[in-house]
């Protein structure tokens, strides 16, 4: 009795997630423009920074909600979810670029390469390009399904890297509260996944 | 801005002072404005920050303007000095502690002092601040974390209650220990830090004229998330090194264990001068933010040598400031 969406209804689903998925970043702007915000730039860095692991999390969510409740359309939301990640790390990577280094290539990677925290996130950043770059049916024909999956499943390194830099970022505070919760929740998303193909391959009659 | 220069000895006369009801109403009131701001949109948004500008919340507190320590930068908006706050015992968000402080209570409050001094003493508020004529002085104000903010402060120097009390020959150090009470503050509940919150100082930097022993802000007396009722203020120091409701001050042979100090070590060094050519390890200390005054669209300015008081560059001759930061 899994709930399934008629087409309209899937419409409207879609449309009203992607508006709610904007309402983080249009806070920003709105926060910044009327002067709400002693420190706006800080606030854009950290936003930014928060939403790209909840878009992170809600894209590893896809799957085992699907599984549970038989929700196979939802696989038809993943995309978006996913480009959303990105687009907050895009988002979290620029207010990097431009507060904190005013643009200066040189500047940043220097910063890169010498605080870990920020190489772990920098190579998360990178590692979500292919992902966002290859996320349309075009990309899934040229790729092959069998190789395009793989590509994709550099989500499962890139979450992880993501909770790391989080953690590390706010380690020496004492105040590590969130990034547990963060580093719970992917671990079982993740480990949901190693259980269900271990019990899959066991379930596979033996071939002669 | 407006600050009395009637009598440089002046203290607010208790007809003068707010009621501390009304003064809490007032507070409740602006949170329930700030609210409704975030909610209801640009024009709401603006009007708030009229009514701000119109309506300061604290009671005046006399003081005369040294001019010795005067600025030609511009004043940080009160409204940004008032809810930006690093305050942990009253939560770890910039704004909580605007939001939660209206739980602590200023006034009575007494200040212990203890330890290697001829003369231990317990103060109430009203004895502290009749020690020294109370002057206003305009310090810039670096936090660690990378921002800075320019502060009209009101106090005198550390150094006239250092003389009243008599330390020691073995006093090397003073400790300021902050009040820890979570019935008034709820940040103390959360584990962040080891309460309570305890900075100190090396004798002769606690001697220096600009350490101010600080009684107010912006002509007003300190608002409860500043740090009300007394609190260091050390303008060439990061900002976490100026204690804040301090309720002990302790003279010491040995340098006492502070606050950040104990809880990241490799981060929080005891001096924390600020210094824009060691590097927090998790950020450069190169430039800051200028909060209510750089945005989007300039680069962020250089951190100065000491903030920009050279004049205490002596107190750390010979040593190598990479290894005491």
């Amino acid at each position: 009795m899994a709930f399934n969406p008629s087409p309209a209804q899937f419409k409207g689903i879609k449309a009203a997630l992607f508006v709610a998925a904007l309402i983080p970043f249009l806070r920003m702007v709105y926060l910044s423009v009327v002067g709400a915000l002693p420190d706006p730039l800080a606030f854009i860095t950290h936003s930014s920074g928060d939403w790209t692991l909840y878009f992170l999390v809600i894209t590893l969510c896809v799957t085992p909600l699907r599984r549970l409740f038989k929700w196979n359309w939802l696989v038809r939301l993943r995309r978006m979810f996913g480009l959303y990640a990105f687009f907050y790390a895009f988002l979290h990577f620029t207010a990097f670029l431009w507060f904190d280094h005013w643009f200066d290539v040189a500047a940043m990677w220097k910063d890169v390469l010498k605080r870990p925290f920020i190489t772990v996130g920098f190579i998360a950043f990178v590692l979500l390009i292919p992902l966002a770059v290859t996320s349309n049916n075009a990309m899934i024909r040229k790729l092959g399904g069998k190789r395009w999956q793989w590509l994709h499943r550099l989500i499962y390194v890139i979450a992880p890297l993501g909770v790391l830099h989080y953690w590390w970022m706010k380690a020496a505070k004492n105040n590590i509260g969130q990034p547990i919760l963060f580093a719970v929740i992917v671990a079982v998303l993740l480990g949901a996944r190693v259980v269900w193909s271990v019990t899959k391959k066991k379930a596979q009659p033996v071939q002669a | 801005m407006l600050i009395k220069r009637s009598s440089p000895h002046a203290v607010p006369l208790a007809s003068e002072i707010t009621p501390q009801a009304i003064y809490e109403q007032r507070r409740q009131f602006i949170a329930k404005m700030t609210l409704g701001a975030v909610a209801g949109g640009a024009l709401w948004e603006m009007a708030n920050r009229e009514a701000f500008a119109q309506a300061p919340a604290g009671a005046k507190i006399a003081a005369t303007r040294n001019p010795a320590y005067s600025l030609a930068e511009t004043l940080t908006p009160v409204k940004d000095a008032t809810t930006y706050n690093n305050f942990y015992e009253f939560g770890t968000d910039k704004g909580d502690p605007a939001e939660n402080a209206h739980t602590l209570k200023p006034r009575p409050w007494t200040v212990q002092i203890e330890g290697e001094v001829k003369k231990p003493m317990t103060l109430d508020l009203d004895s502290l601040m009749k020690i020294a004529p109370l002057e206003e002085r305009i310090y810039r104000l670096r936090c660690v974390e990378g921002w800075s903010m320019v502060i009209p402060w009101v106090g005198f120097s550390l150094s006239n209650l250092i003389k009243k009390v008599e330390p020691t020959g073995n006093a090397k150090y003073v400790e300021f220990t902050t009040l820890a009470d979570k019935n008034q503050m709820p940040g103390i509940r959360s584990r962040v830090l080891e309460w309570p919150y305890v900075e100190g100082l090396r004798m002769d930097e606690a001697m220096h004229p600009l350490a101010l022993l600080t009684f107010g802000m912006y002509g007003q007396v300190l608002p409860n998330q500043n740090g009300a009722p007394v609190r260091m203020v050390l303008p060439w120091k990061y900002g976490f090194k100026s204690g804040k409701s301090i309720v002990k001050i302790r003279f010491l042979k040995d340098q006492p264990r502070t606050a950040w100090n104990v809880s990241a070590p490799s981060e929080y060094g005891f001096y924390s001068n600020v210094n824009p050519n060691v590097d927090h390890p998790r950020w450069s200390q190169a430039t800051e933010r200028r909060i209510g005054e750089d945005g989007f669209f300039q680069k962020k300015r250089k951190t100065l040598m000491f903030n920009g008081y050279p004049e205490v560059a002596s107190l750390y001759a010979g040593m190598d400031l990479k290894k005491f930061y």
